[in-house]
């Protein structure tokens, strides 16, 4: 056993950091899952909004990205 | 950093990171400012890319298009399509920044993908930058037509008064962050689809699971061809959002 508590400590943390990960695909996965509802009950508007999903996602994903961030920083940084 | 697995058997033994090591691209020795390396190589080979679809291309400007010419057609069209539609009529005077931004990110993705190659855009350091351009250009925008007038881009005036202090401290830190989240997500999406092909074919020197490895490299690899353009995709939406902020500040 060598190696010291701070770098262990590290480690977890960015593990733990991934798990917001997850919240970032609950919300894209429901920004995408209310377009494709609203889109089959009307198709027609559907092509004029796609750029809204994906501002949608782009703002979902952004944290989920914070989290990869901190595990990030944790593994290379700290 | 994160060590070595002592992987014993035999075959493929490298750490999934190693691709995204910046290096002299002529002999070794530290790397300056102006030191060429296999970054300067690649950016260099995607603006090439560039000139070759979007200038060179569309030179002949046929009537019936060649191959380059209707892909550089096909581009400019759906960027400015995007422009019109996501920031307004009065953003068009933009549109070459968004142009030159999405072809660049397209096809540094792209050229990202092919085997042996460097993915410029893996780094924060390129992402970084061209985020931090859109950011400066954006706010110096929002106050040279605005004038104070931009700073009611934090002052919602359709919540009711109580809530508007506390709203205009979260839309302030919103915007700084801007920059942050804008580099991030491009710079991390390629960074971690790499990795995981990386992951997936240091699996393939196991002879038990190399054929499923393969399959997993295959499927990775077309979904990484997907988020390359949807990554770039994103960033040239997110700047057309934040110039529509700038031209229109008012909630």
């Amino acid at each position: 056993m060598e190696g010291d508590i701070v770098q262990m400590g590290a480690y977890i943390g960015a593990g733990l950091a991934c798990t917001g990960m997850g919240g970032a695909a609950v919300g894209v996965g429901h920004v995408v899952g209310n377009f494709i509802a609203g889109a089959l009950r009307n198709p027609s508007a559907a092509a004029g909004q796609t750029a809204t999903m994906f501002i949608g996602i782009a703002f979902a994903e952004a944290l989920g990205i914070f989290s990869f961030l901190v595990a990030l920083l944790l593994m290379f940084a700290v | 950093m994160a060590g070595n697995a002592d992987v014993k058997d035999e075959g493929l033994v490298f750490h999934p990171m190693d691709q995204f090591i910046v290096e002299p691209l002529f002999g070794v020795g530290p790397v300056h400012w102006y030191t060429v390396t296999n970054v300067t190589l690649w950016m260099a080979l995607s603006v090439v890319a560039l000139l070759l679809i979007m200038v060179v291309g569309t030179s002949k400007r046929a009537l019936v298009p060649s191959r380059a010419q209707s892909i550089g057609e096909l581009a400019y069209g759906f960027v400015h399509k995007m422009v019109e539609d996501v920031a307004g009529k009065d953003a068009v005077p933009y549109f070459p920044y968004v142009m030159t931004l999405f072809m660049f990110i397209v096809l540094s993705n792209f050229l990202g993908l092919l085997p042996m190659s460097f993915t410029t855009t893996s780094h924060i350091a390129v992402t970084a930058v061209m985020a931090m351009v859109v950011f400066l250009s954006v706010t110096i925008i929002g106050f040279a037509k605005n004038g104070v007038g931009f700073l009611s881009l934090f002052w919602i005036s359709s919540a009711p008064l109580a809530l508007r202090p506390a709203l205009a401290l979260i839309e302030i830190i919103s915007y700084f962050v801007r920059p942050v989240s804008h580099s991030i997500r491009l710079a991390g999406n390629m960074m971690a689809g790499h990795a995981v092909i990386k992951v997936f074919a240091a699996f393939a020197g196991v002879a038990l699971i190399s054929p499923l490895s393969v399959v997993a490299i295959t499927a990775m690899y077309a979904l990484e061809t997907l988020v390359s353009f949807i990554q770039a995709y994103v960033f040239a939406i997110l700047t057309c959002v934040y110039l529509k902020d700038a031209l229109h500040p008012h909630h």
